[in-house]
């Protein structure tokens, strides 16, 4: 099996004296497609975050690629610099539940900001790649709108556009429907989908369990800060092993 | 009652008096509003992001000038500084006053812009690999400096009405001229109305400025 992209080791994670993460492995090879599910409480945002270094984490590895992200596991462990993580938290794209576009700035330079300020790229190479992205977004009229000025699924678009545009070894999706109204929930999943069909490798936290269902080559289900089961989503949502797993499906909506 | 033309008349002859006066407060409010703003961009700063000692000092300083009055301030930076051998000038001591005093209103604002950025915003900002100094000079401070506007400009206006205290330890600015002028003719009615508009030109001049800057960095919705 070849080496996998992103895998995550033994984590374990406390906010003060709660541990939130209690040992959580998995690994995702390239293409791969892997949506956690489970109930608010159980964990996997924090899991997400942690992948990003928006969290800290405690104890454990997570490795991009080899590299280890955020922490040098030693012994001694430690912290590793501010630029090294920055260059790190690069390599993954990060999709927010609550867009978290930057206001001040239109549809375009949202998604050229990294690419100018992160990669260095001159500014004509960063606006032709935000301009494919914006186009494969479906937003290449909206490229001087400000976030103001767009629907909450045209921003979470932008937010989608923003991150890919960086090449990241790894997306990560935070709930990225759950503030968007009903309708507006479609044009954000297909746009997810779309990219998951081009082999893009992601990580995706989700309440749409239909949707999980669709797209996912494995499902996660965390509960308590564990993994309680992972499988295709075939046998994860049609023959639940645990108790737990059968209960917040029963529970779930479709 | 009012004589408008023996008014005109001591206008005219004061008339030079009264530009020194006007330049005097004009000069001495900008030179505290610059330097206030520069020095409160970093009192805001430090209570944001300082490590917590550093904090903790500026918060005394802080809490210490803003509960004290403008005025106590003005007299301390002029009688007390020559007592510990500090030798001020009027002018020195009363800019030194009014800088201490923005530099703390211009601090208190620019924290509070700074913390009411919704926490998604630095995040998004590290998500794409900015760094710190990144983060904040291309997403933090450019939103912050856009809410702490309309204060910043009222601080402004503070400011002017603020210098007249400097006419207690002899700063020839706009109020000390006025009375200065009043002694001689007696006019008071007319040069203290005539003061009064002038201070209320330069601040709604300030206010216009303010609100046409305003209007040119708003975001469009």
């Amino acid at each position: 099996m070849a080496q996998p992209v992103l895998k995550i080791e033994n984590l374990h994670k406390k906010f003060k004296e709660v541990e939130v993460l209690k040992g959580v492995d998995l690994s995702l090879q390239t293409g791969d497609v892997v949506s956690i599910i489970g109930s608010s409480g159980s964990g996997k945002t924090t899991l997400l975050r942690c992948v990003n270094l928006l969290e800290e984490f405690h104890e454990g590895r997570i490795l991009i690629e080899d590299d280890e992200v955020g922490y040098l596991s030693g012994p001694p462990r430690r912290r590793r610099k501010e630029a090294e993580i920055a260059r790190q938290r690069a390599m993954t794209g990060m999709v927010f539940q609550q867009f978290n576009l930057f206001p001040h700035m239109s549809a375009l330079r949202n998604v050229t900001l990294g690419l100018t300020k992160v990669k260095k790229l001159p500014l004509d190479e960063a606006v032709a790649i935000a301009e494919k992205w914006l186009a494969r977004v479906g937003l290449s009229d909206r490229r001087d709108h400000y976030p103001g000025q767009l629907s909450g699924g045209q921003q979470q678009r932008v937010a989608i556009a923003r991150a890919v545009a960086m090449n990241p070894k790894v997306m990560l999706f935070d709930e990225v429907t759950s503030a968007l109204d009903p309708e507006l929930v479609n044009e954000v999943l297909n746009v997810v989908k779309g990219l998951a069909d081009d082999g893009m490798t992601m990580l995706l936290v989700t309440h749409e369990m239909k949707f999980a269902f669709e797209v996912s080559d494995r499902v996660v289900f965390m509960n308590q800060g564990r993994i309680e089961e992972e499988g295709p989503p075939e046998e994860l949502f049609r023959a639940p092993k645990s108790q737990r797993l059968a209960e917040f499906l029963k529970n779930a909506k479709f | 009652m009012l004589d408008l033309a023996r008014f005109a008349t001591e206008l005219w002859i004061a008339r030079w008096a009264v530009a020194q006066g006007l330049g005097m407060t004009i000069l001495i409010s900008t030179l505290a509003i610059v330097l206030g703003s520069l020095l409160g961009i970093g009192i805001g700063l430090v209570l944001v992001y300082g490590g917590w000692i550093a904090r903790f000092i500026v918060r005394l300083y802080v809490d210490f000038v803003r509960g004290t009055p403008v005025f106590v301030l003005v007299l301390a930076s002029f009688y007390l500084l020559s007592g510990i051998g500090i030798q001020l000038t009027a002018f020195q001591a009363g800019l030194f006053a009014l800088t201490i005093f923005c530099s703390t209103h211009v601090g208190e604002n620019l924290r509070g812009s700074l913390l009411s950025l919704p926490r998604g915003q630095m995040e998004a900002g590290k998500a794409i690999g900015l760094t710190f100094p990144q983060v904040f000079a291309y997403i933090l401070a450019p939103q912050a400096l856009r809410q702490a506007l309309p204060a910043w400009v009222n601080t402004a206006t503070e400011m002017v009405k603020a210098s007249t205290l400097l006419s207690i330890i002899g700063v020839v600015e706009l109020l000390l001229v006025t009375r200065e002028i009043i002694s001689r003719n007696f006019l008071s009615l007319e040069f203290y109305f005539f003061a009064g508009l002038l201070y209320f030109l330069i601040d709604y001049a300030i206010e216009r400025a303010g609100k046409f800057v305003e209007r040119r960095v708003a975001l469009p919705t």
